[in-house]
């Protein structure tokens, strides 16, 4: 079993560090019924924080639902049992989520091809909706590739997503 | 977290309520039993969702695909919505100008 533990710790990213952040992590075994575990966890912390209200702890649930469900594909798609690793950095009215996996990379440049919400054509994006919404619910995300997979690093603040994915 | 699928009958429509979350675990499971249905001759369905606590991307490509199913059939498919986070991920992803949303089952059964 590959480990898919980075190499230093700490927030992964060239975002501003959190300080004083409380890191929550977990190791999900890619199974999809870990999903509903990543979300559990990201509501509760979300809940926790009176800055964020139900809504936005429904976009929190949702992002973080589909960057665990893209981590857990890519290492069942590879068939190998590596776990997912999700990292939750808070700090007050602001939440870190990192979901982490070693399943090879995917091709990023397709998988954000933009929906188009014009009829008929709507309806060819059975997949690839995963991506336009986590860039829309998130105040800030990167993805970033290492070694052995990918790293999806989202920033949440207290305010509501609006608006809708389009090209 | 376990989905709940129940099919009833209401007219002419075939009434199939779901409750839980519709997510990668479940949804395999609501596209079979969709699938299934419009094979065997129910081209007229109404999908409530009024019990379903969360959906995403993979719930919708679910519903996506059924509703390209029963076109081809000319049937109709008709979904209640009820739960605010379930109806902000249809207006984000421009799904509600796709899809006929009910909020109530009456509403949906109705002419």
């Amino acid at each position: 079993m590959t480990d898919c533990r980075p190499l230093h710790e700490g927030p992964p990213v060239d975002q501003p560090a959190l300080d004083g952040a409380e890191l929550v992590e977990l190791e999900l075994p890619a199974r999809p019924e870990v999903v509903a575990i990543a979300r559990l966890v990201v509501v509760a912390l979300a809940d926790d924080d009176p800055a964020f209200d139900a809504e936005r702890a429904g976009d929190i649930r949702l992002a973080v639902s589909e960057a665990c469900t893209n981590a857990i594909e890519a290492h069942l798609a590879r068939g190998d049992g590596a776990p997912v690793l999700l990292r939750c950095w808070r700090s007050p009215a602001e939440l870190r989520v990192a979901v982490r996996d070693c399943g090879g990379g995917f091709d990023l440049d397709a998988a954000v091809r933009p929906a188009d919400l014009t009829e008929p054509s709507r309806l060819d994006y059975e997949g690839g909706l995963g991506i336009p919404l986590i860039r829309l619910l998130t105040d800030r995300v990167e993805f970033r590739r290492h070694d052995d997979g990918t790293e999806v690093v989202m920033t949440f603040g207290p305010a509501n997503a609006t608006g809708r994915i389009g090209p | 977290m376990d989905l709940r699928i129940d099919v009833t009958t209401s007219g002419e429509w075939s009434v199939v309520q779901v409750g839980g979350e519709v997510d990668v675990a479940t949804a395999p499971r609501l596209r079979e039993r969709l699938v299934d249905l419009v094979n065997h001759g129910r081209h007229r369905l109404v999908l409530d969702l009024g019990a379903v606590g969360f959906i995403d991307s993979t719930g919708l490509g679910v519903l996506i695909g059924v509703l390209k199913r029963i076109r081809t059939v000319d049937g109709s498919l008709r979904l209640v919505l009820v739960e605010p986070h379930v109806r902000k991920v249809f207006e984000i992803t421009g799904l509600d100008g796709v899809f006929a949303i009910h909020p109530t089952l009456d509403d949906a059964v109705g002419p």
